[in-house]
């Protein structure tokens, strides 16, 4: 589990992960515009997301295309929440977003 | 892309014939798939049946690829719910390999359209699939599944 928090742990990453979770199956270029970041700075990230698991590969051809893997977090999810009522944290959390939302100022 | 896709991967302390034979027996699979079974005989071409414990059956399909104990792949069509029907067929591609003393399953799940509806129901329940199998042959401890 600790490759996992450690690759949680950097703000680009996590970028990288919530970007694949809006859009499954993007390419090494595709990550590289979307955060304008040196070839090398990217897939250096990419490669501690996949050896944390966080993102899964599926060549096609000689494409190699990326996905976010959900599997290592929700373990972490069961580990620790789930014997807590989920529909409370839910309800916690979407309270916090319409909160945070009224604000604005841009902050993680 | 005009295509659905999840991928999951987890990493399983077993060997690909233990994995195999958790996937495909009805014993094991009620242990880890929120009480379902398939009903199959696990030869190319033939068709399966996943079935809640209630003798209903959720899904259906065909194998379309077989190669014991590296390679699955079904065709695969909900069957309770209308608007997922609909939808038709999508493919669930599962691989194992052997990395280092684990064995690696990735689960490929397609469909031929965006924003599948299907796809985005199988989904939510992957995981939890996945992280029950893995508990289940690493301490031989099925998960607890009341709070899915």
């Amino acid at each position: 589990m600790e490759p996992v928090f450690k690759a949680l742990a950097d703000p680009v990453r996590r970028a990288i992960l919530d970007s694949l979770f809006c859009k499954g199956g993007q390419r090494l270029n595709d990550l590289i515009e979307g955060h304008g970041m040196s070839r090398q700075a990217v897939s250096n990230h990419l490669r501690i997301l996949e050896e944390a698991n966080l993102v899964a590969v599926v060549w096609k051809g000689r494409e190699k295309l990326h996905y976010l893997n959900p599997v290592p977090i929700h373990e972490i999810a069961t580990r620790w929440i789930a014997k807590f009522q989920t529909g409370q944290l839910e309800a916690l959390s979407n309270f916090k977003q319409s909160l945070e939302s009224q604000e604005k100022p841009n902050h993680e | 892309m005009n295509k659905s896709t999840f991928v999951y991967v987890t990493y399983i302390k077993t060997t690909k014939e233990k994995l195999w034979e958790a996937l495909t027996s009805p014993a094991f699979q009620s242990q880890y798939w929120y009480g379902c079974h398939f009903e199959c005989t696990w030869a190319q071409g033939a068709e399966w049946k996943l079935y809640f414990d209630d003798g209903t059956i959720a899904d259906t399909g065909v194998v379309s690829e077989i190669d014991k104990p590296n390679l699955l792949t079904l065709s695969w069509q909900n069957e309770f719910r209308p608007e997922l029907k609909e939808e038709g067929y999508a493919t669930c591609k599962i691989t194992l390999e052997d990395v280092d003393s684990t064995v690696k399953m990735t689960v490929l799940h397609e469909m031929e359209r965006p924003n599948s509806k299907l796809i985005g129901a199988v989904s939510q329940g992957w995981p939890a699939i996945l992280s029950g199998l893995k508990s289940l042959l690493e301490t031989g401890v099925k998960l607890p599944l009341e709070h899915m």
